[in-house]
C-alpha cells in the first residue's frame, strides 16, 4: 500500500513540477514580449544577437538544406517510379522544402546551435552574477538580454529559411539533373507550376514561430540556471531538447492550421 | 550588544528582516542600523544568510517579512519609481567582480554612468579612465577583456565599476575573497579611500577578521539567522561573547558546531 502512495505521490510531484515550469515560462514569455515593445530599446544588442543566430548560423543550415533536398530528390525519384509519377519529383522537392524541411531543420540546427549558445551564456552570467550585477547598476535584464534575442530570434529564423529553402531546392536540382537525367528546364518548370504563395509563406510563418521558441527556450534555460557549471551544464541540454520538442510539435499544430481544410 | 549603538536616523534601517528558503530559516528576524557615513561590516560563518541580507536590500530577493529602510524610506512598501530611486544610490562589490564578459574593462566601468546618470558614451568612458586610476589601473587596462585580467585586478575594475557613479551607499561581498594577503589589504585600502573620498555609508560582508577590522567602523555578527552581536570593530577579538571569540579566534570547540557529513 505504502509502495502504491509513494508511487503516486511521485507521478503528483512530477506533474505539479510540469506545470510550475510550464507557468514560469509562460510568464518569462510573457514578459519577454512586453520588453520587446516598451523602451527603452538596445537596437545595437538586437543586430549582436541577429549576427550571432542568423549570420553565424548559416553554413550549417545552408549545408543541412543542400543534403535534405538531394536526399528528399533521390528518396522520392526511386519511390515513385515504382508508379511510374517520376516527373512528381520536382513538385515533392519543393513542397517538402518549402513547408517542412526548410523551416523545421533550420529549427533544430538552430536550437543546437544558436539556442545552446543562448543558455549557456545567460547560464554563465548567472551563476557568475552578472545578471545581478545588471539589476544593481539599473538595468532590467529582461529588457537587455532576453528581449533583444527574442526579437533576433523572430527575425533571424525566416531569413535562414528562406536561404534555406532555396539551397535545398537547388539540392534537389542536383541530383535530379545531374544524377536522374532531368531536363533542367522541365524541372525548373515543375518546380515552380506547383509552388504557391501560401506553401512559402506558411514556412516562413513556422520559421517566425520557431525562431521565438529557440531564442525563448534558450533564455529561459539560461536565465533560471543554478548550481555553478553543472547548471549550466543541464541549461544548455534542456534548452535544446525543450526548443527541439517544441518545434516538432508546434510543426504539427501549424500544419493542421494552415492546411487541413 | 557590547557597545551602545550610535543616535540620529540612520541611512539603511532593517527591521524583522525574514526570508526562509523551503523549510531553512536563513534569516530569523534581523534588525541592524547603519549610520551615514560608516562602515559596518556584517560577519558570520559560511551559509548564515550575509549574502541573502545584502540581496535583500538590493532588492535581488525578495524577503518574507520585516522592513528595509534607506534614509526612512521603506523600499518594501514603496512604489517601484522611489524604490529604484533609493538602489540607484547602491554601489555594489560582488563576491567574484561579476564583470560583464561581453564588454572590456572601460565599458564595464562606464555601464552604470550610461544606466544610471544617462552619461553620454564618450563622457563616461573619459570619467571611467579617471575612476580606473583612482583604483590604481592604467587607462590602458580599459581595453582589455576582464578575461585578461588577474584575480586581484578585476578586484579592482568590478571596485572602479561600483563607485563610478558616487553612490551614497556601498556594498562589499567577500571583498578579499581569493585574494593573496597583501591584494587583500590592498583592496581593503581603497575600498576604505573610496568610502571616505565619497562620504558613503558602506556594509561589507566577510569572513576575514583582518579585513573586517580594516574596513568597518561597527561590525554586527549573523549567526542563526539573527544579529547576536553587534560593537565597535576596535572590539571585536575582545568582545566577552563566546559564539563571536569562537568565530573570531577560529577555534574548533566552542557553541557553535560545523555541520559535518561522515
Amino acid at each position: 500500500m505504502n509502495s502504491i502512495l509513494r508511487a503516486v505521490a511521485a507521478i503528483g510531484r512530477s506533474a505539479i513540477s510540469v506545470l510550475r515550469v510550464a507557468g514560469d515560462l509562460a510568464i518569462f514569455a510573457v514578459t519577454g514580449v512586453i520588453n520587446i515593445l516598451l523602451p527603452p530599446y538596445y537596437p545595437r544588442l538586437v543586430l549582436r544577437a541577429l549576427f550571432t543566430m542568423g549570420f553565424l548560423s548559416l553554413p550549417v543550415v545552408a549545408l543541412t538544406a543542400i543534403f535534405a533536398g538531394m536526399v528528399i530528390a533521390l528518396q522520392s525519384y526511386t519511390g515513385f517510379a515504382r508508379f511510374s509519377a517520376q516527373s512528381a519529383t520536382a513538385s515533392i522537392v519543393v513542397l517538402s522544402v518549402t513547408r517542412e524541411l526548410g523551416p523545421v531543420l533550420a529549427g533544430l540546427m538552430m536550437s543546437g546551435r544558436a539556442g545552446a549558445a543562448m543558455a549557456a551564456e545567460l547560464g554563465t552570467m548567472r551563476v557568475t552574477d552578472q545578471i545581478d550585477a545588471l539589476t544593481t547598476l539599473n538595468t532590467n535584464p529582461m529588457k537587455y538580454l532576453v528581449a533583444p534575442r527574442l526579437l533576433a530570434g523572430v527575425i533571424a529564423m525566416p531569413l535562414l529559411v528562406i536561404v534555406a529553402d532555396i539551397l535545398g531546392v537547388l539540392g534537389g536540382f542536383i541530383v535530379a539533373t545531374v544524377k536522374l537525367g532531368f531536363v533542367p528546364a522541365s524541372y525548373i518548370h515543375n518546380t515552380f507550376i506547383m509552388l504557391t504563395t501560401e506553401d512559402v509563406v506558411s514556412g516562413l510563418a513556422k520559421a517566425a514561430v520557431f525562431g521565438f521558441v529557440i531564442a525563448l527556450s534558450g533564455c529561459y534555460h539560461g536565465y533560471r540556471s543554478r548550481g555553478g557549471a553543472e547548471g549550466v551544464g543541464s541549461a544548455t541540454t534542456s534548452a535544446v531538447v525543450m526548443a527541439s520538442v517544441l518545434i516538432l510539435a508546434l510543426d504539427y499544430g501549424m500544419t493542421e492550421i494552415f492546411f487541413s481544410r | 550588544m557590547s557597545a551602545s549603538p550610535p543616535t540620529g536616523l540612520p541611512k539603511i534601517r532593517v527591521r524583522g528582516l525574514r526570508k526562509a528558503f523551503g523549510a531553512k530559516q536563513v534569516l530569523d528576524g534581523i534588525d541592524l542600523d547603519v549610520m551615514p557615513g560608516t562602515s559596518m561590516v556584517v560577519i558570520g560563518g559560511s551559509g548564515t544568510g550575509k549574502s541573502v541580507l545584502i540581496k535583500c536590500i538590493l532588492g535581488l530577493i525578495e524577503p518574507d517579512a520585516g522592513s528595509i529602510e534607506i534614509d526612512g524610506v521603506d523600499l518594501l512598501t514603496a512604489g517601484r519609481s522611489i524604490r529604484n530611486a533609493a538602489r540607484s544610490e547602491i554601489g555594489m562589490l560582488f563576491q567574484n567582480g561579476a564583470l560583464f564578459d561581453s564588454l572590456t574593462v572601460r565599458q564595464n566601468v562606464a555601464f552604470g554612468l550610461i544606466a544610471r546618470r544617462h552619461m553620454g558614451g564618450r563622457l563616461a568612458s573619459q570619467r571611467a579612465d579617471e575612476v580606473l586610476g583612482q583604483v590604481g589601473l592604467a587607462a590602458s587596462v580599459g581595453d582589455l577583456a576582464p578575461s585578461e585580467l588577474s584575480g586581484g585586478m578585476q578586484k579592482r575594475v568590478a571596485l572602479a565599476r561600483a563607485i563610478a557613479a558616487n553612490p551614497s551607499i556601498m556594498f562589499f561581498d567577500e571583498p578579499t575573497t581569493g585574494l593573496d594577503p597583501i591584494m587583500g589589504a590592498v583592496i581593503d585600502g581603497l575600498i576604505v579611500d573610496c568610502v571616505r573620498r565619497l562620504g558613503s555609508t558602506a556594509v561589507a560582508i566577510t569572513h576575514d577578521m583582518a579585513s573586517a577590522r580594516r574596513i568597518g567602523d561597527r561590525v554586527a555578527m549573523l549567526h542563526r539567522g539573527r544579529i547576536i552581536w553587534e560593537g565597535p570593530a576596535a572590539e571585536l577579538l575582545d568582545s566577552h561573547d563566546p559564539v563571536v571569540d569562537q568565530f573570531t579566534h577560529g577555534r574548533r570547540e566552542g557553541p557553535i558546531q560545523m555541520e559535518l557529513r561522515r
